[in-house]
Parts: structure tokens; C-alpha cells; sequence
């Protein structure tokens, strides 16, 4: 049988939306829309935008909404890895928040050397991550309840270190809530390259693969010889690695390092990985599509400010659409 | 063919629940063929037959759960329609399947009224409910409190449970599948008093199991099914060796096309397993596999097959005992340790264990040669690809593409797929457990030569399976467990289904 195989593109799991049906369907680009919902929400959104305000559309204004949907997309990343293989991170904004403020208090407080200090928060979310990956993988505790221990532990830790007020934020580091050449922000820039990192990890990494293969059946996966609790370590670390980096990026943007920073931000990251089109379930997830869902975050509600709605109903708006995102997605998959 | 009912002993009276000419069909299989079978009020009727026989299919069209496909079912004389458990219900006919239809974190008086709780202005009433629950275990004769947590009793008081709850719907009709299979003897006397009971009170009772003794014991009358047809109804103090020869009394029909490969008498078995043991699963396993060989672990459901091949494999662990690859000891329960010795395991559960149902074809291929591909941390995607390519080419799995979801693959085309991604990693010994059920006829030949390949090539095989002729058909030693134990090993021309049978069933 010669029958065309269509090729999975680059963002492709083994739960990808691709690769369904064989080809001689419609045109690639109707293809494309159709199979990437979220992407197409995303233009949508924009379009809709663009049409309501006329100060969206402005060069500025795109890069403020990069800058706002970074420590979101950089934390759903990490997200993104727990989820694929089934699991949940809770704990990811606490984590943010004690990776920034360990940093803070390293460079600022003790006086070490900002290189070193940035290795500690970065240490700092890794470990955290690796607890949590602990208690899922040898606890055998439901990764909801490990990382909402986790959540609750690491805030707590993050009041604790900063005596519970904000602790300024060395000058070198401070430099990655600026822009690069007057323009650029260095958010945008940090969730670009983290965007790519995610990609590489799920798409070309043996951790990365095992991820979904663990989410998607946890015994054949066993059976199969992946060892599944070190790859837990590792997905958790992971996790809490890319936590901590974004914990950094939001205190840059803010030049201190606040103990109660990225509070509640753990929903809007597993709400950009759900909007993304990664499964709850596990075995299915992108990082293309959790970096649309935390773009789709942010242009809402910059789009919402633009157009003067309160932020009370913007919360309304927003809790519609991650619900619409997560039913269209449903409807679609049951055809 | 079935004997008519009135030229039997047995008590009077009409049926109380009948089945005339019922047939069922799976893609690929058909579970019954015309099945006439008959309980009267009042009676302990035994189901007999090997597995596959249709006996599951059978409970399970009685039971509502399965609408069968031709033929009609009557109770007390008159066709009823069972289009779901709640039918049944009405119709008061229990059934108390294999595995409990209980809630453990509920008490003993909310299972027994699960969805039926006794009510007051709306609210449950639990004072009435713990009443009426104490009066149908006083009934039982089986002492639980009703207010004791399921999750804190023993299986057989589980069993007691889901008894008092048959006989709180006033069942009429009551089915028990194997429900001796989890108990100790004491509990099964006590079990069969009970049942004893039930029947002198009025209630038809169709009563399902493997162990031949039982059906003396309890039973009044025996219908034997075979391959989806009731091909005897005798009276329960029929000799053994004549349900036996019922039970498995036919010829080998389909084609077994076994090349035996150059097996190498002497040295060193590929696989050998000595003393294996696990406490409440298997006791004193010991077996050999060579290379080119294809070894059969036959047996009934339950007699723990499975649990061996999965403590060989490392998916479980055991207690005591060996096992050997090349003569090298390998370590105990670490599937990759298995896995580096050169052993597959294409698991029984295919769905739940083997595949990723709602990955590609191409990443279930590739899945245990994932680590084998990768180089510092990167995986040879396009490597992996083409190797899952030339893999499906030689299986012929037959599918849209190497994108295709294992889930979308017929049965056949994802046994080759759960089967390839070892063939990929080279895997030198080859478990595999039920390798044919649920596939259907020219994917079982396919698989059947796949094997015949594999010990061509000097690979030993493992094969579990409960089809009688398949086993026969395909193994060149057959090794019979039951009950935990290997009952004997047969050889060659020694091996004939009466033999396998017997010592399966535990006949001496």
C-alpha cells in the first residue's frame, strides 16, 4: 500500500493532533488551523482585537503582552512536562517565588557573587522539584497532594527567608526585566529560548518521550523498560528548574524579589497547557500549544484593559474562555 | 447435542429462566452458537467448559450486560428482554461476577442497598437500611455487623455481602461466576451451605466453576459448553472423566503451522526458572526454555500463569526461586535487568499493559528500543521511524500510516504492533502471554509463523495460552500449571488435550 504518510511536524507527541486521518483531506493550511485549534483562537483573539482597539495592534503594546505572557508561558512549560505524563504541579508559583528570593537574599543580603546566586535559586527550584518528584515517585503520593504540600511549603519558606518583606534585586540580574535595545524586552527573549528548550526536551529528549509515554499508560511504559520513577525526578526537577527561572524573569521585572510574587500563578499555567490542548489525562501536550495558551492568556486580558473592563469581569471572561478552550477541545477529540 | 430436559431425574416443574438457541458474535470470534440452557426453581445448575468455552458470554447475556445477537432468553415461560443490569433486576435475577460489584469505603448495609436505599422525606433512612441489612445477613447465616466498612472484611464475607444483596432484590434466579476461585476450604463448606439453603428455599441457582469436584458436591444438575455451544446436559454425579472428555472432546480444527526450530539438546538452557515462589500465587515453579524451542504454559484461568511470566519478566517480585538467562542469574523483580538479558513480555492485558493506545504506531513500535536511540539525551527520532517503518513492513500491520493511534488498529494489527516492539530490541527469550485472544483468525496464522521465525532463528518462546488446540497445535513441550503449581510437563506425543485437561483440573 503506498499510502501517503503525513509527517508529524516538530511539536509533534505521540499524542499530537496530527497524523488522524490519512491525506487527500482538505488543503495544509485549513489542515493546520483545523488540527491546532488554540493557534487559530489565538488569531481570532487578535483579529478581534485589533478591530475593537486601535492601540493593540501597536508594536509597543504586542511587546508588553509578550512581557506579560512570559513568566506565565515559562512556568506552563515546566507545567507542561508534569501534565503530559499524567500528573499535576501545584507548586510552581511558591517555587518561583523562594527561587527568586533565595537569589535575592544570596546577593543581596549574604553579599555572594550574583553568578553564584543565580546558580542557587535555579538550585533552589531543582530541589524543590526533586522533593516533589519524591514523593510522587517513591511516596506514591497523588502529585496533587505532594505538590500542594509543596505550595504551601515553599511560600511559607519564601516569608521565612525574606522576614516577609520584598528584598531588592541585585543590578545585573534586575537587567532582565529591561529591553534589549530599547525595544525588546528580555522577557520575551528568556521565554523564547525556554519555549525552545520545552520543545527540545518533550520532542527529542528520552525524558522527554518517556513523558508521554508514562502519561499516556503508566504500566506498558513500565513494562517497556522505561524506569519510571527516576523519570518522575526528573520531570518534577524539571519542572521546578523551569519554575525557578521564572520566578527570576518576574522578580526582574519588578527589581525586588517579593515573598508573596506569583501567588495563584500555578492555575494560569496549567490553564495555558489545558488551552494549549495537552490532556489532563497525560500523553497529550505541546510546547507550541502552552505557549499559545499563555499568549491567548495574555492578550485577553491586555485586550480587556484596553478596552476599559473592570478587572472583576475579567476574571469572568477568562474562567469562560479556559472552559470554552477545554469543551471545544473535548468535542473535537470525541469525533 | 443437548439432551432433552424431561428425560432427566430432576426435580419437576417448568424453567425457571431459559435460554433457546442464543448466539453472540465479536468481531472475529463468535462467544455462542445457539446456546440452549435451562435452571429450574429450586436447583443448583452447574456451567462447565474450558476457557473460551462461552460460559462468561453466556452469564453475561443472562445478566443484562450483553445483548446477545439471536436466539431469546424466557423467564418463567415467557420471552423478556434484558437490555441491562436494572432489566435483570426486575426480573430478579442476581448475578455476583468474579469481581465484586461492591464500593469498599462503604459500609456493609450501603452495599447492600446500593442506589436502592430505604427513604424518608427524601433523606436516607439508615436506621430502617441497618435493619433490613441485619435481617438479609441473619439470612445468609454470615456475621458482619451492617455497619462494618466493606474495605475491612475478607473476600469471602465480601462474597457473603454481595449474596445479601442478590437476595435483597428477592432474586429469584441467582448466578455465581467461580465464586469458590479466591475462597480456602472452609470457606467454600460454609459457601455451599449457604447455597444449599437458597436452593431449598425456591432460588434457581447457576453456579460457575473450573474445579471439577465442586460439581458433585453442590450441583444438581451440569451443562457443558463447548465453543460456544451446550453440547451435553447431565446429571451432576456424572464420572469426571466423562465431563472431561465433554469438555474438551473435539478435534483440532484450525491449522497450527509449528516448525519446530533447531533446538540444541544439552548445555545451557536459554531460560530456566527453579523453585519460583510467591506467597498466596505460584509455589515450586520451575521450568526451561531452549533456544528454537517453543514451550506452552497451559492451564485454567487463575492458576497462575500470568503471575509467573510477569515474576520471570521482573514486572513482579517473588519470594524464592531462580531465574536464569544463559545460565546467568538475573536479578529479581527489575524488568530492565530482564530486558538487557535478551527477554520480551508481550503482556495479556493488551490494552491496559501493552500499548499506548492513544500514541502512533510508530512511537508504540519504538517505545523499548527508545533508549537504545538515544545519544547524550537526544533521541534518533528519524532512526526510530524508519526501524518502526521496516518493522510494520515485515509484521504487516495493516494501518493508514506509522501515525496511526494503536487505539484505531484492530486487535490483530495491535498484537503485531505490542509483539514488534520487542522483535526490534532483539529480544532473545519472548513471553507471551495469550498472543491470540481477541484477534482474529488469519492475524492468529500471521502470528503463529512470526513465531516459527523467531525459533528458526534460535529464539526461545514462552507461550501462555488457555486455547487447548493452540497450545497443542503450537508448542513443542507443554508445561501445565495449577493452582499455583506446575502439574506436570508433557512432551511430544504425551501431550493430547484429555492429558493437558486432566492435569489442569487437578484429576489424578
Amino acid at each position: 500500500m503506498t499510502t501517503d504518510v503525513k509527517r508529524t511536524g516538530p511539536g509533534g507527541g505521540p499524542g499530537g493532533q496530527a497524523g488522524q486521518k490519512p491525506s487527500g483531506g482538505p488543503p495544509v493550511l485549513v489542515r493546520v488551523f483545523r488540527d491546532n485549534g488554540a493557534l487559530t483562537a489565538l488569531i481570532g483573539l487578535v483579529a478581534v482585537m485589533a478591530l475593537m482597539s486601535p492601540d493593540f495592534l501597536n508594536t509597543g503594546n504586542l511587546l508588553n503582552v509578550g512581557g506579560q505572557a512570559a513568566v506565565t508561558a515559562i512556568l506552563a512549560f515546566g507545567v507542561t512536562f508534569v501534565i503530559v505524563s499524567a500528573g499535576i504541579d501545584l507548586s510552581v508559583g511558591s517555587v518561583a517565588a523562594l527561587s527568586a528570593m533565595v537569589l535575592a537574599w544570596t546577593a543581596t543580603s549574604q553579599g555572594l557573587p550574583v553568578w553564584l546566586a543565580v546558580l542557587f535559586a535555579l538550585g533552589t527550584g531543582l530541589a524543590c522539584g526533586l522533593v516533589n518528584g519524591l514523593m510522587v515517585a517513591y511516596g506514591r503520593l497523588p502529585s496533587f497532594i505532594a505538590t500542594l504540600a509543596m505550595l504551601s511549603v515553599a511560600r511559607g519558606l519564601a516569608l521565612v527567608v525574606s522576614q516577609g518583606s520584598p528584598i531588592a534585586f541585585p543590578d545585573p540580574v534586575s537587567a532582565l526585566g529591561r529591553t534589549l535595545g530599547g525595544w525588546l524586552p528580555v522577557p520575551v527573549l528568556v521565554m523564547a529560548g525556554m519555549a525552545v528548550v520545552a520543545a527540545v526536551v518533550l520532542n527529542l529528549t528520552y525524558s522527554g518521550r518517556s513523558m508521554y509515554a508514562i502519561g499516556g499508560n503508566e504500566e506498558a511504559a513500565r513494562l517497556s523498560g522505561i524506569r519510571v520513577p527516576r523519570q518522575k525526578l526528573v520531570i518534577y526537577g524539571l519542572s521546578g528548574t523551569f519554575a525557578a527561572v521564572a520566578g527570576i524573569v518576574l522578580a526582574s521585572r519588578l527589581a525586588s524579589a517579593q515573598p508573596q510574587a506569583a501567588a495563584g500563578y500555578e492555575l494560569d499555567a496549567i490553564a495555558a497547557c489545558v488551552i494549549g490542548g495537552a490532556s489532563l489525562s497525560g500523553g497529550v501536550g505541546r510546547a507550541s500549544g502552552t505557549l499559545i495558551g499563555a499568549l491567548i492568556l495574555a492578550v485577553l486580558r491586555n485586550g480587556l484593559n484596553l478596552l476599559s473592563v473592570s478587572a472583576f469581569w475579567q476574571q469572568v471572561v477568562i474562567g469562560a474562555v479556559i472552559a470554552l478552550a477545554a469543551l471545544v477541545d473535548t468535542l473535537r477529540r470525541r469525533t | 447435542m443437548t439432551k432433552d430436559a424431561a428425560a432427566e431425574p430432576a426435580p419437576p416443574g417448568p424453567p425457571l429462566l431459559r435460554t433457546e438457541g442464543v448466539s453472540k458474535t465479536f468481531p472475529g470470534v463468535v462467544a455462542l452458537d445457539g446456546v440452549d440452557f435451562a435452571v429450574r426453581a429450586g436447583e443448583v445448575h452447574v456451567l462447565l467448559g474450558e476457557n473460551g468455552a462461552g460460559k462468561s458470554t453466556l452469564i453475561k447475556v443472562l445478566s443484562g450486560a450483553s445483548r446477545p445477537d439471536g436466539g431469546r432468553v424466557l423467564m418463567a415461560g415467557r420471552p423478556v428482554r434484558l437490555h441491562g443490569a436494572q432489566d435483570a433486576e426486575r426480573l430478579g435475577i442476581a448475578t455476583i461476577h468474579q469481581e465484586f460489584n461492591l464500593v469498599p469505603d462503604l459500609t456493609v448495609a450501603e452495599n447492600i442497598f446500593l442506589g436502592r436505599q430505604p427513604r424518608r422525606f427524601g433523606l436516607v433512612d439508615r436506621a430502617r437500611m441497618e435493619a433490613d441489612a441485619a435481617a438479609l445477613l441473619a439470612r445468609v447465616g454470615v456475621d458482619v455487623a451492617p455497619t462494618a466498612r466493606l474495605r475491612d472484611l475478607g473476600v469471602a464475607r465480601m462474597q457473603m455481602v454481595e449474596i445479601a444483596k442478590a437476595l435483597s432484590i428477592d432474586a429469584r434466579v441467582l448466578i455465581m461466576d467461580e465464586p469458590t476461585a479466591v475462597l480456602t476450604n472452609e470457606e467454600v463448606d460454609r459457601l455451599f451451605r449457604i447455597v444449599r439453603r437458597l436452593r431449598d428455599e425456591g432460588v434457581a441457582v447457576v453456579f460457575i466453576t473450573h474445579k471439577l469436584e465442586e460439581v458433585a458436591a453442590l450441583g444438581d444438575r451440569v451443562t457443558v459448553l463447548r465453543d460456544g455451544r451446550s453440547v451435553a446436559e447431565v446429571p451432576a454425579d456424572t464420572e469426571r472423566d466423562d465431563l472431561v472428555r465433554l469438555m474438551v472432546g473435539r478435534s483440532i480444527e484450525q491449522q497450527y503451522p509449528r516448525r519446530p526450530g533447531p533446538v540444541r539438546p544439552g548445555g545451557v538452557p536459554l531460560l530456566r526458572v527453579s523453585g519460583l515462589a510467591r506467597a498466596g500465587a505460584f509455589r515450586d515453579v520451575g521450568f526451561e526454555v531452549r533456544g528454537g524451542e517453543v514451550v506452552g504454559l497451559a492451564g485454567l484461568v487463575g492458576a497462575g500463569r500470568t503471575e509467573v511470566a510477569r515474576a520471570v519478566f521482573g514486572a513482579d517480585a517473588y519470594d524464592h526461586g531462580a531465574v536464569e538467562v544463559d545460565g546467568r542469574p538475573l536479578a529479581r523483580h527489575d524488568v530492565n535487568a530482564a530486558m538487557a538479558a535478551g527477554i520480551g513480555f508481550v503482556p495479556e492485558d493488551r490494552k491496559g499493559q501493552g500499548l499506548l493506545l492513544d500514541a502512533s504506531v510508530g512511537e508504540n513500535l519504538g517505545l523499548v528500543t527508545l533508549r537504545r536511540a538515544t545519544r547524550a539525551g537526544l533521541v534518533d527520532r528519524a532512526g526510530q521511524r524508519r526501524a518502526a517503518a521496516s518493522m510494520a513492513g515485515r509484521l504487516g500491520v495493516r494501518m493508514a500510516g506509522l501515525d496511526q493511534h494503536a487505539r484505531t488498529l484492530s486487535g490483530g494489527n495491535q498484537q503485531k504492533v505490542a509483539i514488534g516492539k520487542w522483535l526490534l530490541a532483539d529480544s532473545r527469550v519472548l513471553i507471551l502471554d495469550e498472543p491470540t485472544r481477541g484477534v482474529d483468525v488469519g492475524a492468529k496464522v500471521e502470528i503463529y509463523r512470526l513465531v516459527n521465525e523467531l525459533t528458526a532463528a534460535g529464539h526461545g518462546v514462552l507461550m501462555i495460552s488457555s486455547d487447548l488446540p493452540e497450545v497443542l497445535g503450537m508448542s513443542d513441550r507443554i508445561v501445565v500449571m495449577a493452582q499455583g503449581r506446575v502439574a506436570g510437563e508433557l512432551g511430544g506425543a504425551e501431550a493430547t488435550q484429555d492429558a493437558v485437561m486432566a492435569l489442569a483440573v487437578g484429576t489424578p
